[in-house]
């Protein structure tokens, strides 16, 4: 279970971006945040990835406090994290990305294996260099190949959907099904679409920097989707 | 370790051979004199009469064999110049390993100064590899100042690799070439530079004849008070592509310079050079650092893999 208590986030020149949020993730839960631009989500990500340090407030993991805890330890204790911008490397290989993330060297049907779920077919991927040949619908796909390989009981993705064409989206949704079943870890996916929502066990809302909206799909998506003015934090999941 | 098997362990680790080949000509070059050679029927390596260095003759046709010619030092106060002439005849399709290992234990500097030239016949290619090492706890230095000049005949090929990795504390390299109608020079040149060492390269590069082509790649690290200049000189005379790319990661208190020219003298010359000096990016840390690797372990595997 990762539980974040009261975790609050304020830029050096005192511009709150996060402000008490508190929330409970158990596990094997698959839970989509979503929420309007600039709210915030992605910088939520970062502090449960351990990128960005809150000003205040805590977060537990499995009942241990990882507040203090840097990138690796968190990583090491099973938190994965999907970049919505994708890295690019030179001389380093996608086989060798994977096999960082599996923790031992991947042969290449391996590492072939991983690339075929997230709908990279071809061997000839493998071996390439993660550089700027790579399309970003591309780089998005090894991403989460990274993810699966790593196979942790914490999955978070920061829009894992944008820039894969419409064509492979159904096939993304499945990964992510599957993964769920697969891994039996608690899945965090931040994203706008429908498609992914529809799949959450339950969605969560985040508007400037609060907890807008919390609640099972059945509950929250028909509000999203009736084109309800887009809930703020300040009034907690109302309409202003 | 015996003399011998220092000459043999630095051999190996310039030229990935760890014993004498059983088939194929090398010749083994240790501390100013030849230790070892053995010829085939298509390649001859002569020792010159008039001057320190060697021929190596490949036969025109000659397809698929390798050369082997390291050359070591083992102890301080070495000055070995050395002059090496590489005819490549036509149509054959050869690769050379050269490459250069000091080992100094010894208070006093040692250098190695390798003049290599290449005469590649019409139509010929050749891949030439070459390894820098350096090694030892003496205070001497150790010291490569190596030179290349290239005269690429129509139609040839040639590739070169250069890797210097570790432990040499300076070195100059100069490297020349002129490329006749549709010959094609691709470099690849890895640098990293530690502690207080000095490396500089330097490229000039005529491109004469029409469809000729020039693909030079650089990528070095600069890590502590190390320094490095990367200079290019290319010049396009016909109908041409020359590609310059320096790419450098400068960390610690190092230095790096990169000071590229392109010359068109054709309206038909294509020149690009492209250079950019930085640290490691923060986000290619972070991103390795999600995958459980921690800060050091990130930064060794992006310099593994940018100079691999």
């Amino acid at each position: 279970m990762l539980e974040l208590e009261h975790i609050s986030y304020a830029l050096p020149d005192g511009k709150q971006i996060i402000r008490d949020v508190s929330l409970k993730i158990p596990d094997e839960k698959f839970v989509v945040i979503t929420g309007p631009n600039g709210g915030g989500k992605s910088t939520l990500a970062k502090i449960i990835a351990g990128i960005l340090t809150p000003t205040q407030g805590s977060i537990r993991l499995d009942g241990e406090d990882i507040t203090g805890l840097g990138i690796t330890e968190r990583a090491n204790r099973g938190i994965s994290f999907a970049f919505q911008q994708p890295v690019r490397f030179k001389g380093i290989t996608v086989r060798d990305l994977l096999s960082l993330a599996a923790g031992r060297e991947l042969s290449v049907k391996e590492a072939c294996g991983y690339l075929t779920e997230v709908g990279l077919n071809g061997v000839g991927y493998v071996e390439r260099e993660v550089n700027a040949s790579f399309s970003g619908g591309e780089l998005k796909r090894i991403e989460i190949a990274m993810i699966m390989a790593r196979g942790t009981k914490i999955s978070l993705f920061d829009e894992p959907e944008a820039g894969i064409d419409l064509w492979s989206f159904k096939n993304l949704i499945s990964v992510f099904e599957q993964m769920h079943d697969q891994i039996k870890g608690s899945i965090v996916i931040i994203s706008h679409q429908e498609r992914i929502l529809d799949i959450a066990d339950e969605i969560v809302v985040i508007a400037d920097g609060q907890i807008a909206q919390i609640g099972g799909k059945e509950q929250i998506l028909p509000e999203l989707l009736t084109g309800a003015p887009a809930p703020c934090g300040c009034c907690k999941g109302g309409i202003c | 370790m015996n003399a011998y098997d220092i000459v043999m362990d630095l051999v190996s680790k310039v030229s990935d051979i760890s014993e004498l080949p059983q088939i194929g000509a090398y010749n083994i070059r240790a501390d100013g004199a030849g230790a070892a050679r053995q010829n085939t029927e298509n390649i001859q390596i002569i020792t010159k009469t008039d001057k320190p260095g060697i021929d190596i003759m490949v036969k025109p046709g000659t397809k698929g064999e390798k050369v082997f010619i390291p050359a070591v030092i083992t102890r301080g106060g070495v000055d070995d110049l050395v002059y090496n002439d590489f005819y490549i005849g036509e149509g054959a399709d050869v690769e050379i390993i050269a490459g250069c290992g000091v080992h100094n234990c010894d208070c006093e500097d040692s250098h190695h100064n390798g003049i290599h030239r290449f005469f590649v016949e019409k139509n010929a290619r050749v891949r030439y590899v070459e390894k820098h090492f350096g090694e030892g706890t003496g205070t001497g230095k150790r010291i490569i100042n190596p030179v290349t000049e290239v005269f690429a005949e129509e139609g040839s090929y040639i590739e070169m690799d250069t890797v210097q990795i570790e432990g040499v504390d300076s070195t100059k390299r100069v490297n020349k070439a002129v490329l006749k109608e549709g010959a094609s020079m691709v470099v690849t040149e890895k640098i990293m530079t530690h502690d207080d060492q000095v490396a500089e390269t330097h490229f000039d590069v005529d491109m004469v004849g029409q469809g000729s082509s020039c693909h030079l790649v650089s990528r070095s690290v600069a890590k502590d008070n190390s320094r490095q200049l990367f200079q290019s000189y290319m010049k396009g005379e016909a109908q041409c592509y020359g590609h310059s790319e320096c790419d450098a990661i400068i960390m610690d208190s190092a230095t790096v310079s990169a000071i590229p020219e392109v010359v068109a003298a054709d309206v038909e010359a294509q020149l690009v050079h492209e250079a950019t000096i930085g640290k490691i990016a923060g986000e290619q840390l972070i991103k390795l650092m999600t995958l459980g690797l921690t800060e050091a372990q990130a930064e060794e595997q992006i310099i593994n893999g940018f100079l691999r």
